[in-house]
C-alpha cells in the first residue's frame, strides 16, 4: 500500500523573477507504508525540497501531495463535495458543514507535523534547550502531551538514538556534533510520526556516527513498523538500510523502484553521475571475468555470503 | 522573510545600472536637493516628469518600482492629511462656519507633499537600491568619505563593517527560516496565541539563530586573518572604480535639472508650496 503518493508535483523558485528556478518538474512517485526509501542525486536536483513538502513547510507551485490518500494541501472547495456525504456531515445545515470541514481541514493540517517528522539537513542547529531532555520534549510538549506521557517519550527516543540516559541532563550545546546529531533526531522521533523524513542524516558525521544515527533510524522503524525516508548521497548507506531507492537527477525522477532493480541500471546510474555501491561494482567485475556470483550483492556482508557459497564446490 | 526591504538589486541593462555607484550616490543627493528646491506648481510638474523619466531610463518593471511605495503609503497617507486640515490660507473652499476648514492652498500643499515623497523614495530606489548592488554601493561610500580618513574617520572600518552586515543579512535571513522550519516541523506555532505566547515562542529561533551567529563571526575573524587582512593601509582593490564620461554628463544633466527647477521656480506661475 502505498503511504505517500506524489502526483505531477512542480516546484518554481522566484516565480515570475530573473532568478526563477525550478526544483522539481513534474515528479510522481510512490512510497510504500512501512518500508524504508532511499532518495538519491546530486545537490540541487530538488531532494530537500521535496522533503519539506511532505510535512506541508513547502507547498508545491501545482500538483498533489497525498497522504493516506489524503491531499494534505487540500482547501475547503477540494474536498467539500467529497466529504458532504460522509456520515459525520451529512446531517449538518450547509453552513455548519461548511465549518465542520474547514475545522477538520485545519485540524490535519497542524497534526500534520506530527504525523510526518522531519529531520533536516545538519539538524543540530535546531537545539536551543537548557537541557537535552528539555530539547527532546520540545515537539511532544507542543503535541500537547501529559507530562507523564512526555517523559515515557523522551526516554524512549533516547533509547533509540542511543543516547545515555546521563547525557539528558547536560547542555545540547556541550555535546560533540554526532551527539548533537542525534539529540535532534531524538527530538523528531519522541513525537512518534508515522513517516520519518531524514535529509541527509549521515552528513559530515565520522563512520561510528554514521552507523550509531542509520543504526538508530532503522531500529524506530522496525520496532514501530512506520515509513521512512532517506535522503542520501552514500550509496553503502542506500544498499544497507533501504528497500525502495528513487533517484532524481535535474528536477525529475530518473529511476524508482526497489533497490534490486534501480541497481540493475547500474549503467544508467553511472552515466547520470551517480554511483553503485562499491561491493556490488566489484562484484560486477569479477562476473564480468567469470564467476559464478549472484548480481544483486549491495553489502559487504551479501558479498562474503556469496563467494562463500561459490566456493563451497 | 524574503521580502524585507533591503538589497532589492534587480539585475538589468540600463544606462543607470552602468553608472560608476560613486556617481549614483551623488546623483541621489543632488536628486534630493532638487526634490526641495521646488517650490510651484510648475517645478513640480517638471519633478514629476524626471521621477517618470527615471523609471523610464533604469528599465525597471514599472510595477516593481511603484510598489516600492506601498510601505510609505502611510506616510504620505498622513502627510496629505495634516497638510490639508493644517494649512491655512486666502481660499476658503468650506462654508465659513464649520468647525474644519479646508483651503485651496492645503490642496495643493497636500499634492506637492505626496510629488515631493514620491519623487524622493523612487530617485534614491533607482540610483541606488535597485541598480547598484549593496557592495558596490559601500564600496563607493568608503570612497567618497575617504577624505575624512584625515581627521581620523576609521572610513575603512565603518565599511568593512558594512559590507559585512550587507553580506550575511541573506544569509541569516536564509538561516533564520531553516531554523523556523526546522521547529515548525517540531510543532511550534508563531503565529497564535496572546503577545506572551508568541513572544516566548521565539526562543526557539533566537538562541539557534545567536549560536550559529556568533560561530559565523569567529570562522569569518579567522578566516580574514589567515588571508592576511589587516585594515585599511596598503591594501589594494580587486575591482578598482573608475569613473567614465557619462559619469560626468549625468552628473551634468542633473545639476542642469537643479538650475531648470530654479528657473521654473522664479518665473512659472501658478499655486506656491507655502
Amino acid at each position: 500500500m502505498d503511504k505517500i503518493r506524489l502526483e505531477h508535483v512542480s516546484f518554481v523558485y522566484n516565480q515570475g523573477l530573473p532568478f526563477e528556478q525550478v526544483a522539481l518538474d513534474d515528479i510522481s512517485l510512490s512510497i510504500r507504508a512501512g518500508c524504508t526509501t532511499g532518495i538519491i542525486g546530486h545537490t540541487g536536483s530538488g531532494k530537500s525540497t521535496m522533503m519539506q513538502m511532505l510535512n506541508g513547510l513547502t507547498k508545491p507551485t501545482s500538483g498533489k501531495i497525498l497522504l493516506d490518500g489524503y491531499d494534505i494541501n487540500a482547501t475547503l472547495e477540494d474536498v467539500f463535495e467529497e466529504w458532504s456525504s460522509k456520515p459525520e456531515y451529512r446531517e449538518l445545515s450547509k453552513g455548519a458543514r461548511k465549518k465542520a470541514i474547514k475545522r477538520e481541514i485545519s485540524n490535519r493540517r497542524s497534526e500534520l507535523c506530527f504525523r510526518v517528522g522531519l529531520v533536516m539537513q545538519y539538524p543540530e542547529y535546531q537545539l536551543f534547550e537548557e537541557t537535552v531532555e528539555k530539547d527532546i520534549a520540545f515537539g511532544p510538549r507542543n503535541m500537547g502531551l501529559s507530562e507523564q506521557e512526555i517523559a515515557d517519550r523522551v526516554r524512549e527516543a533516547a533509547r533509540f538514538t542511543g543516547l545515555d540516559e546521563d547525557l539528558l541532563q547536560k547542555s545540547p550545546f556541550d555535546l560533540s556534533g554526532g551527539q548533537k546529531r542525534r539529540v535532534a533526531l531524538a527530538g523528531v522521533i519522541a513525537m512518534r510520526p508515522e513517516v520519518l523524513v531524514l535529509d541527509e542524516p549521515a552528513a559530515g558525521l565520522d563512520p561510528v556516527g554514521r552507523t550509531r544515527i542509520l543504526e538508530g533510524v532503522s531500529q524506530y522503524q522496525k520496532s514501530t513498523g512506520s515509513t521512512v525516508l532517506i535522503v542520501s548521497h552514500s550509496m553503502e548507506d542506500m544498499a544497507r538500510y533501504c528497500d525502495d531507492v528513487i533517484v532524481m537527477g535535474g528536477a525529475r525522477v530518473l529511476m524508482q523502484g526497489d533497490r534490486k532493480e534501480v541497481f540493475s541500471h547500474a549503467e544508467e546510474l553511472i552515466e547520470a553521475g551517480l554511483d553503485i555501491p562499491q561491493i556490488t561494482h566489484l562484484i560486477r567485475l569479477l562476473r564480468k571475468r567469470g564467476m559464478e556470483l549472484p548480481e544483486n550483492v549491495y553489502t559487504v556482508e551479501d558479498a562474503l555470503a556469496a563467494v562463500e557459497e561459490a566456493f563451497a564446490d | 522573510m524574503k521580502n524585507v526591504a533591503f538589497g532589492q538589486y534587480y539585475p538589468a541593462e540600463s544606462p543607470i545600472h552602468r553608472l560608476d555607484p560613486r556617481a549614483k550616490v551623488i546623483l541621489t543627493v543632488l536628486y534630493i536637493v532638487c526634490t526641495f528646491l521646488c517650490k510651484n506648481a510648475l517645478s513640480f510638474a517638471g519633478l514629476t516628469l524626471s521621477a517618470l523619466l527615471l523609471v523610464l531610463l533604469s528599465r525597471l518593471p514599472i510595477g516593481m518600482v511603484f510598489r516600492s511605495l506601498r510601505p510609505i503609503l502611510f506616510i504620505i497617507a498622513f502627510t496629505s492629511i495634516i497638510n490639508i486640515f493644517m494649512t491655512k490660507g486666502e481660499h476658503l473652499l468650506t462654508p465659513a462656519d464649520w468647525k474644519i476648514q479646508i483651503y485651496a492652498e492645503g490642496l495643493w500643499n497636500a499634492l506637492f507633499m505626496v510629488l515631493r515623497i514620491t519623487a524622493l523614495i523612487l530617485g534614491t530606489g533607482i540610483f541606488l537600491t535597485y541598480t547598484t548592488t549593496p557592495i558596490a554601493l559601500t564600496d563607493a561610500l568608503e570612497r567618497l568619505l575617504a577624505p575624512l580618513k584625515k581627521i581620523k574617520v576609521p572610513v575603512h572600518d565603518f565599511a568593512m563593517m558594512m559590507t559585512i552586515a550587507l553580506r550575511f543579512i541573506p544569509t541569516l535571513t536564509e538561516e533564520t527560516e531553516k531554523i523556523m522550519n526546522a521547529q515548525r516541523a517540531r510543532g511550534a506555532n508563531f503565529t497564535t496565541g496572546s503577545l506572551v505566547t508568541r513572544a516566548k515562542a521565539l526562543i526557539p529561533i533566537l538562541i539557534p539563530l545567536f549560536v550559529s551567529a556568533f560561530n559565523r563571526a569567529f570562522d569569518l575573524a579567522a578566516a580574514m586573518e589567515c588571508r592576511c587582512y589587516h585594515g585599511d593601509e596598503g591594501r589594494t582593490r580587486l575591482k578598482v572604480l573608475r569613473y567614465r564620461a557619462s559619469d560626468l554628463y549625468a552628473v551634468l544633466i542633473m545639476i542642469g535639472f537643479g538650475a531648470a527647477v530654479l528657473l521654473l521656480n522664479h518665473y512659472g506661475a501658478g499655486p506656491v508650496l507655502s
